[in-house]
């Protein structure tokens, strides 16, 4: 007997589980049951499992009978014929959804040559293993897994030319390419999923040398011959939004140049670029602290006496102003109306960004880097026929990652830019290594890629011969200038007095707990209390109480709120932190008594 | 000790360095030489003492931590490649330091007294400190559905091979299912057993799980043993088991008490006592770092072993065991529960003296460990006024 579970739960057995399984495989294939219910028949414990649960995951292939496809010549004809769709494959169950705990009981071909009366299923192509962006790598079978699912991860974030109608659109944080290009060398999933229309990325040329120590761990030394003719050259859109809010009471925001009494009005520079509607001119140069959109708002606070106040209707700055650290050119102002029926400002800013120290680049096998130094062309090394790398890749990249589609791609896009035509990269399906290699070397080359190389500052040639191709390479959106930080005094918190904390509030780099740890381990003690010095306070403290005074400047002492004048107060020196810390404890009804001690005293 | 400059420092250096160094000696060497290697060790020596205000236990922390970080990535390495599953990496040390009562898997390396240990019986001896359930002996278990039923078949063989008979076997399961359900011996055979439900609401799903549940009932062996494994290790045949149970293993005579140790830390610390638990967690962890090929001084991990054990029961490194043993209050409440703490100690109205790290740092007060220790004394003059 057999015992049968219909999404986990015990319903009844089975004479024969096995007669039970295919049973239920031939109805669904017949179409007389959902193509979602899958099977398992687990013979060692002599149980089935029947499974029709939402959120499994589900794949298709193609089944196969005795030995031999379903979808046979006739049918796929059909198909290209536009005769019959995906939906008429499953209702005839050439095509079928298995699930992982059915793919148990599954004996699948990768390719219908390898066919045996053993399979049960046959994939409908060998790349339907990977996602979309994993297809996107050449070579892919070449490369350490791990390294196709960093690739994939990678090229998600490559600038790139996201939609045509970009100069029409406010989004937010968008770069756009300036000569997006195809990959030389590309796959079936380039053309399926028309990468032509969306490229991000361009073909360089690349050669595999370090070069002084500036592409030492991971980075790549660009040259600036390129970098000048437009590598990697790519727009930075940011919009500014503001909106003219209503409040109760009839009273609302006003988009306008404020007037001087306005309250927490800024100088009269920082308005420069306002036209008379209170909005920036387009394509005026702007910097941090320019106002982009004037606006003022009515007082927070109204009460009865404010009628009869003169001076009243003292209505507040609230400007859009570009923060820290911001610049760029106005590119678009766009008025218009949102559900509530405000009116909506929208200026988009634009600002050019060239390839510079510390921007990152990736191939398309997870080779991920960013560049060291930006070399001037005549110090970039250059091969007998007077050719000279856009980019230079440190060798010590490749042996641990094992990423030898790298490599294969350079010569694949050597033999495709020299022959004038695109190489098929596609994972399990790609062109012949050995046939990309003839090729090099009926058009002249060495047949292994690499060639005789000079170096530009002697002039001399290089001992070894430097493996040199073409390959597409990716510019990433996480760009320095949009990260670059550094403090050493600027605002604090309010509450603590302690540094702002992040680049956009020009914050304080935060010495953590571990590196505290550090300083302790050494006994630095003297040196720790001074890197903590940030919110120190001095405070006057009673004696008799123990709890926080006040200082008087005028008669130039201190006194006890609780216990007067006649009592000995001591300034002590501590972090305004703690100080708050006691203050929050007596909310709560804690008493902090300080009792104090002299330093020097010996007992 | 042959040489006579081995007596000038014998209250100098720790007798195994002196020991190691009279090992390594060559055999003819002048006393002068002897004398000079001896200055250098004391020099070294005095060199690597821990000097006054140095922050060991901070140090220690970090000397752990830090390898530790490296070790979660190389775990799964390990993963499966022993017949038996063990924690290690860095999930057994965070159970060990934790003082975990509770560990994932328990193991006990059993050595045997001499005619066993050379491998007699040992396959019969390990079989039987195996606990044994129900599961073992069932041939097959049908459900009646329309009688709602349950009909098991018993291996006869093995249960011959334990001395017990179908009847030993009903009082077993009638001491643990003392409700509910009733156990008689079936007509067709020997070895049917019958299982019905005395009543009658019970549906199909709760007969089923109590399929499943009567699996696991307790029949023979000693209770914990999940599985052995007899091994040879060296010269000897030692019996590697999943699960541990001190108390009742010692009891048998076959056992080598002496040798015989689990990986349960607790057990040995109810079973041995304080300072056999402390020398366990020593053990533990560094054969842990040691799987990993890591490299931590000894006394890194003896430190940490002294401080869960100084209070004679084990203290977890967390905030139920050595934190809360701290005496200052800030130093307690700046390490997780901050509100519990404070509160509590304004009930009882606890003094902080501010004399450990944190609580100075939070202050920012001078630590009083390194260059923030030494103070200046000072002699002043007493003025005859006073006198």
């Amino acid at each position: 007997m057999t015992d049968v579970f219909v999404d986990n739960k015990y319903v009844g057995s089975v004479k024969d589980g096995h007669k039970f399984r295919d049973d239920i495989i031939n109805e669904r294939r017949a179409g007389k049951m959902p193509s979602e219910v899958n099977v398992l028949f687990h013979e060692a414990t002599d149980q089935v499992f029947v499974e029709t649960s939402k959120g499994r995951t589900i794949r298709p292939l193609i089944v196969v009978k005795d030995g031999k496809s379903t979808l046979t010549q006739e049918i796929s004809d059909k198909l290209n014929k536009n005769e019959m769709q995906w939906s008429d494959l499953i209702k005839m169950g050439v095509i079928e959804y298995l699930d992982p705990s059915e793919e148990e009981d599954a004996l699948v071909a990768f390719y219908e040559n390898e066919l045996t009366a053993e399979h049960t299923h046959l994939s409908i192509t060998p790349l339907d293993i990977l996602g979309l962006c994993t297809s996107l790598i050449p070579f892919g079978q070449f490369n350490q897994g791990v390294r196709l699912s960093q690739g994939s991860k990678n090229q998600k974030q490559a600038v790139g030319f996201y939609a045509a109608n970009f100069f029409q659109r406010i989004d937010m944080d968008v770069n756009i390419l300036h000569y997006p290009q195809n990959p030389v060398v590309k796959t079936l999933m380039h053309d399926v999923s028309d990468y032509y229309q969306h490229p991000s990325g361009q073909n360089v040329v690349i050669a595999i040398m370090p070069y002084d120590g500036y592409n030492m761990e991971d980075a790549v030394v660009i040259n600036k011959g390129s970098v000048d003719r437009g590598l990697g050259r790519s727009t930075y859109f940011r919009p500014v939004v503001s909106e003219e809010l209503r409040y109760p009471g009839g009273l609302m925001d006003e988009i306008s140049i404020p007037d001087k009494d306005v309250k927490g009005f800024r100088t009269e520079k920082d308005y420069r670029f306002l036209e008379e509607d209170g909005i920036v001119s387009a394509e005026s140069k702007v910097q941090e602290g320019d106002v982009i959109i004037g606006k003022t708002s009515p007082p927070r606070f109204l009460n009865s006496m404010d009628e009869y106040n003169l001076a009243g209707n003292v209505r507040r700055e609230s400007s859009m102003t570009l923060e820290h650290g911001e610049r760029g050119v106005v590119d678009l102002v766009l008025l218009s109306e949102n559900e509530e029926g405000n009116r909506l400002i929208q200026v988009r800013l634009r600002e050019q960004r060239i390839p510079e120290i510390g921007d990152k680049f990736i191939s398309r096998h997870g080779q991920k880097g960013v560049i060291g130094m930006v070399v001037p062309e005549q110090n970039i090394p250059f091969s007998e026929n007077g050719m000279r790398p856009d980019i230079l890749f440190n060798p010590h990249g490749l042996p641990k990652r094992m990423t030898v589609a790298h490599l294969i791609e350079m010569l694949g896009g050597k033999v495709g830019a020299l022959e004038g035509r695109y190489i098929d990269g596609t994972t399990f399906d790609s062109e012949n290594e050995k046939d990309l290699r003839s090729a090099l070397e009926k058009l002249g080359f060495k047949e292994d890629g690499t060639e005789i190389m000079y170096s530009p500052i002697t002039g001399k040639q290089y001992q070894a011969r430097i493996y040199i191709g073409s390959m597409y390479y990716q510019r990433l959106k996480h760009m320095v200038a949009n990260k670059m930080h550094s403090r050493a005094r600027g605002p604090i918190q309010l509450l603590t007095r302690q540094p702002t904390e992040g680049r956009a509030k020009e914050g304080g780099l935060r010495l953590g707990e571990m590196e505290k740890d550090t300083f302790i381990a050494h006994g630095a003690s003297l040196l720790l209390k001074e890197r903590f010095d940030s919110d120190k306070t001095i405070v006057p403290i009673c004696e008799k109480c123990g709890l926080i005074g006040i200082y008087d400047s005028r008669k130039n002492k201190s006194y006890c709120p609780t216990c007067g004048d006649a009592v000995e107060m001591s300034n002590i020196e501590l972090s305004y932190a703690f100080k708050l810390f006691m203050d929050e404890l007596r909310s709560f009804g804690i008493y902090p008594k300080m009792m104090l001690k002299s330093e020097y005293d010996p007992a | 000790m042959e040489h006579k400059a081995f007596k000038d420092y014998q209250d100098l250096i720790p007798e195994k360095i002196l020991e190691d160094v009279e090992k390594s000696l060559p055999e003819k060497i002048s006393e002068s030489k002897v004398k000079k290697i001896l200055e250098l060790i004391y020099e070294e020596y005095k060199n690597s003492l821990a000097e006054p205000g140095e922050s060991v236990g901070l140090v220690a922390a970090e000397s752990i931590g830090e390898p530790s970080t490296q070790m979660t990535l190389n775990t799964f390495h390990f993963a499966g490649v022993s017949e038996m599953n063990v924690t290690t990496g860095l999930p057994r040390i965070i159970e060990v330091l934790d003082g975990r009562a509770e560990i994932s898997t328990k193991m006990m390396h059993v050595y045997l007294k001499k005619p066993y240990s050379e491998g007699k019986e040992i396959k019969k001896i390990a079989e039987s400190i195996k606990e044994t359930t129900l599961k073992e002996y069932i041939q097959e278990v049908s459900i009646d559905i329309a009688d709602s039923q349950m009909t098991m078949a018993l291996d006869q063989d093995k249960l011959e091979r334990i001395g017990l008979k179908l009847g030993a076997i009903i009082k077993i399961l009638e001491k643990s299912f003392a409700k509910g359900y009733s156990f008689k011996p079936g007509k067709e055979a020997d070895n049917i057993l019958v299982i019905k439900s005395t009543s009658k609401e019970d549906d199909l799903n709760n007969i089923y799980k109590l399929k499943e549940k009567l699996q696991d009932v307790y029949i023979n062996g000693i209770k914990g043993i999940k599985q052995v494994l007899p091994v040879k290790k060296g010269d000897e045949y030692i019996i590697v088991t999943s699960g541990s149970n001190i108390k009742d293993i010692f009891k048998l005579e076959f056992v080598n008490p002496d040798k015989t140790t689990t990986n349960d830390i607790y057990e040995i610390e109810r079973m041995l006592g304080i300072e056999a638990a402390r020398q366990s967690i020593i053990n533990e962890v560094d054969k842990v770092i040691e799987e990993q090929g890591l490299n931590v001084d000894m006394r890194h991990i003896m430190l940490i072993s002294d401080i869960m054990t100084t209070s004679s029961t084990m203290l977890g490194v967390n905030r139920y065991g050595i934190v809360k043993e701290k005496p200052s209050v800030l130093a307690r409440a700046s390490f997780e529960t901050p509100i519990k703490h404070i509160i509590n100690a304004s009930i009882s109205g606890e003094t902080d003296y501010l004399r450990s790290v944190i609580e100075n740092v939070m202050i920012n007060q001078v630590v009083p460990v390194g260059t923030g220790l030494p103070r200046l004394m000072v002699k002043t003059k007493k003025k005859k006024s006073e006198d």
